[in-house]
């Protein structure tokens, strides 16, 4: 059989095919020589198959059937034979086939042969790809290459043990004894190595990091010679000496210094050092700094040092290079949270970065100005994220809409309804945009301008038509009266209005959600515009609707009309703005961004106390009447979707203690008696205790119970009654509850209390706010029930409140 | 490191080099991901570029693309030094070197790659350290005529 041919010749042949198929006919032609050729056995040109081998795998083409072949290659007493084989080893064989077990033996052998760059392939091999199994085997022999004298091969060594500690961390204990001197090697390999040893065996066990702590000094020095020593031509890297170490020592000593006081002090100079003097005017001294300034961030610096750093990486920012801008935005992500202030300072040049034409630091500048927007700086920044939204990639939108959002609620503002990102906005943010929109009570009229006028244009982004049409059905009549004084107002009359709502009903581009939302839209305007016949034959339609919800929403709204119809304008009246509950946002924004205001945002969730029914039916045979509304503890927090509620509300209602329908998310025997049920919120006291007295509604046994009185501003039928409970005994009253109930024509609403206990010797009190509705006007009475237990003994008790002041019902 | 790749404008692979355990076929994929993404991005965009949960570092050398896949600790504008490094060391070894140097002489790549880097660090930071071990290696290899006469085992 002909020689085989040569590895240049093969690679020249394959280059020359012009098509796919005339490459892999060449290769399929030279893999059958030379898986004769392996049959063969033949030793002298095994290593030159292998070789070819190896580029045909590079080119994609499988070589599974060499890989025996490199083991017999590395078995070879012949250095050039060892050389291919250990590339093949690395290249075709991994842990996960078998046959690298065999290797084992062989790579033990080479690791005490007498040339050290024999041993210095076996290293090689065992510290890129060894597995668990063979690392355990040989770590005796790595460890005592650790300790030899021979640079070259100690600083394999240092790195093989690395790779051994990665795969079997409980070798780690095995190296210590060999790390003692490694740090006062003048070879800088032996000192790079070395140091990324220590920083594994520090990061992976909190004794070694203990340990090694006294290595900082040394550590300290190490840089300082590195920084100060002259000019060395084999380590000189554009004016700056070996940065790979300089760099290496950083990271070290940012691990080493982590909530270490002492060693965080010793570090001072040197990071300072490092920091004002190295050269700024190619990327290897910006690579120092950036490992400096993230050195600093980390351990216990003092001030003037942060300061220093976030200087440092202000400067980046400024930076022609675009990589040190993208490293800079990087860091100062990481850095918000802890120094929010220093960040701030360069919030402009942040902001700037968002018009930058890489799409990596237009990502990475969005993220940082969402960290940074606060009270303080809203309005300029919204500005600035509104108009990049509009001119952003498509990938962008998602986020940056959704974090515009979250960013413009935390604030309780709302700039401007940003129309054109309405279909990139996620689901979950339309019930935070509608919140967000009640909450803005001067802009109603504007908003529901401006989403009208979307509407008009575009109904196909899902969104932003359930956002719109909920804001038509709210501020309908404000839309149709046409006051706006932010812009042109426009002359909208009521049948264009439920012309566009019913659009929306047909339309094959609504989603049922949306379908959903526009019914109860068109159902809202009933109290607000004066075409309520047509509506009512709408809503009639959609009663024989194939879609499941909207069946039964026109069904139930129909009910109103016939049924109810008093009680329509209660119910389908304006919602009162919601208190916000806890966000999850998509971007990760700072709860308070760098200011102390306790925003009325972190809403206490007291625990809502869930009432037992069986409690309630007792109340209820009580006061003797079979359809007293139950009484209502707080419900659970975040309201699911605002037009969702009022569907519930509407679905309850027309139920007159029947089965209550799906929808209904509380408790199954309730009616949710009004609006305001399912919103967390504390009442709205506009005016505050208009002069009605307060009275006791129960004193007796040490617990005293007062009502004070406040009339809600939007409506004039609503009392809100806060009782006040104190204990005037010596032991505190636990699990205190307090349940009321009302007459037949009042609908009640108790919100959670402030606590269950009841300090002692009139320390403290517990309150909670009842909310009553009296649309009849009929004399307030009141039975209430108080559960709590004193000295371990529980005490329960019943009484009639009928002495309400005149004032509280009228 | 996780790893290191480099390829020509082309996609053709010229080097591979692995520094975790993963199957064939997600070495595949990854390297097919990375020659889609770098490929696509822009001359003058930024060298940096995240994926999955690694940093990306790349750069053009001539016809060649170098990208790593780095660890989160990893300092990313360091990684640009090394790279300049190997490219440097390639260079002097080759003597102006080009990617035809690298398509024919893929072994000697591997073997300069596997003297500066070891399981993802750098293992020699001094370029004439680096330089004198490959000439006393290759210095070892045996001449043809030796190869024929010494036995292999």
């Amino acid at each position: 059989m002909p020689a085989p041919i040569r590895l240049r010749e093969l690679i020249r042949t394959i280059r020359t095919a012009r098509t796919q198929a005339e490459e892999r006919e060449m290769i399929q032609k030279e893999c059958a020589a030379i898986r004769s050729s392996f049959r063969e056995e033949d030793n002298t040109y095994r290593c030159r198959n292998v070789a070819k081998l190896l580029y045909m795998h590079m080119l994609g083409y499988p070589a599974h059937f060499g890989q025996l072949e490199c083991l017999k290659l590395i078995a070879s007493q012949k250095f050039t034979d060892k050389r291919i084989g250990y590339l093949g080893a690395m290249l075709l064989l991994d842990e996960r086939q078998d046959v690298h077990l065999l290797m084992t033996n062989c790579i033990k052998n080479d690791l005490n042969h007498s040339t050290q760059y024999v041993q210095g392939l076996a290293l090689c091999t065992l510290g890129c790809m060894g597995s668990s199994e063979m690392c355990r085997d040989l770590a005796g022999e790595v460890e005592k290459l650790l300790k030899t004298s021979n640079s070259y091969l100690r600083k394999k060594a240092a790195l093989c043990a690395v790779h051994v500690i990665r795969k079997v961390p409980e070798l780690m204990e095995m190296f210590l004894p060999a790390t003692k001197n490694l740090l006062s090697e003048k070879n800088h390999g032996v000192l790079h190595t070395s140091v990324v040893l220590l920083t594994e065996m520090c990061e992976r066990s909190p004794d070694m990091l203990t340990h090694f702590r006294k290595l900082v000094p040394q550590l300290v020095r190490i840089l300082k010679n590195l920084i100060m020593s002259g000019y060395s031509p084999e380590h000189d890297v554009s004016g700056i000496s070996d940065p790979f170490l300089q760099v290496r020592i950083l990271r070290l000593l940012r691990i080493l210094g982590k909530s270490d006081d002492d060693s965080s002090e010793a570090m001072n100079d040197i990071l300072a050092q490092v920091a004002t003097n190295t050269e700024t005017s190619k990327n290897v001294g910006n690579a120092i700094l950036y490992e400096t300034v993230l050195t600093i961030m980390d351990i216990k610096s003092e001030s003037g040092l942060r300061v220093l750093a976030i200087n440092i990486l202000g400067r980046f920012l400024l930076n022609n290079d675009k990589n040190i801008r993208y490293v800079a935005l990087t860091s100062l992500l990481k850095t918000v949270q802890t120094d929010h202030n220093a960040v701030q300072r360069h919030r402009s040049t942040i902001v700037d970065c968002l018009k930058d034409l890489d799409v990596s630091i237009k990502r990475r500048a969005m993220e940082l100005s969402f960290a940074l927007v606060n009270g303080n700086n809203i309005r300029g920044m919204m500005k600035e994220l509104l108009y990049f939204l509009d001119s952003c990639d498509p990938e962008f939108k998602a986020d940056c809409a959704s974090g515009v959002f979250l960013a413009a609620e935390k604030r309780w503002v709302l700039q401007n309804p940003t129309i054109n990102a309405g279909s990139y906005v996620r689901d979950d943010s339309v019930p935070n945009l509608i919140q967000l929109i009640t909450n803005s009570v001067e802009m109603h009229a504007y908003t529901v301008q401006r989403l009208y006028k979307a509407l008009l244009d575009d109904i196909s982004q899902q969104p932003l038509v359930q956002v719109a049409s909920w804001c038509i059905g709210e501020y309908g009549d404000l839309l149709v009266s046409g006051q706006c004084e932010e812009e042109e107002p426009i002359q909208v009359t009521e049948d264009e209005v439920l012309d566009v709502l019913e659009g929306l009903l047909v339309s094959n581009l609504s989603a049922p959600v949306t379908r959903g939302y526009s019914l109860t839209a068109i159902m809202k305007l009933s109290t607000r515009f004066s075409s309520v016949n047509r509506i009512k034959k709408v809503v009639s339609i959609y009663g024989s609707s194939i879609d499941v919800e909207l069946q039964q929403r026109a069904v139930e709204y129909n009910a109103l009309f016939k049924k109810y119809d008093h009680m329509r304008p209660a119910l389908l009246e304006r919602m009162p703005i919601m208190e916000k509950t806890a966000t999850n946002g998509p971007t990760e924004i700072v709860q308070t961004n760098g200011e102390t205001e306790s925003s009325a945002l972190d809403s206490k969730h007291p625990p809502s106390i869930t009432q037992p029914t069986n409690q309630a039916n007792d109340l209820l045979d009580l006061l003797g009447g079979n359809d007293v509304p139950v009484i209502q503890t707080a419900l659970p927090t975040k309201p699911a979707s605002a037009g969702g509620e009022l569907l519930d509300l509407l679905g309850d209602l027309s139920l007159s203690g029947g089965p209550t329908p799906a929808p209904a998310p509380s408790v199954p025997i309730s009616q949710t008696p009004f609006l305001l049920d399912g919103l967390s919120s504390q009442p709205l006291f506009n005016d505050t205790a208009a002069g009605i007295p307060p009275m006791t509604a129960y004193n007796k046994n040490g617990l005293k119970i007062e009502f004070t009185f406040e009339r809600s501003n939007p409506n004039p039928n609503i009392s809100v009654i806060t009782i006040h409970a104190s204990n005037s005994t010596e032991a505190d009253m636990t699990d205190f509850v307090f349940q009321a109930a009302v007459p037949k024509t009042f609908q009640l609403q108790l919100l959670s209390p402030s606590s269950n206990i009841v300090p002692a010797l009139n320390q403290g009190s517990v309150t909670q706010v009842i909310r009553v509705l009296n649309p009849q006007k009929q004399q307030l009475r009141m039975r209430i029930k108080l559960t709590y237990t004193l000295k371990g003994a529980p005490v329960q008790d019943l009484a009639e409140v009928n002495n309400f002041p005149p004032q509280s019902w009228q | 490191m996780r790893f290191l790749l480099l390829f020509n404008r082309q996609g053709r692979l010229r080097l591979q080099k692995w520094f975790i355990p993963l199957s064939n076929r997600e070495k595949n994929k990854i390297i097919s991901e990375m020659t889609l993404t770098v490929l696509a991005r822009p001359p003058k965009a930024c060298s940096f570029l995240q994926w999955r949960d690694l940093k990306i570092v790349y750069r053009r050398y001539a016809s060649l693309f170098f990208c790593c896949g780095l660890e989160d600790q990893d300092n990313e504008l360091l990684t640009l030094e090394l790279l300049q490094r190997y490219v440097e060391l390639l260079d002097q070894y080759f003597g102006n070197v080009c990617e035809l140097d690298i398509i024919f002489n893929f072994d000697k790549a591997y073997f300069i790659l596997d003297e500066f880097i070891m399981g993802g660090e750098i293992q020699e930071t001094s370029r004439l350290c680096l330089a004198r071990h490959m000439e006393e290696a290759d210095a070892f290899q045996e001449t043809v005529d030796e190869y024929e006469k010494n036995p292999t085992y």
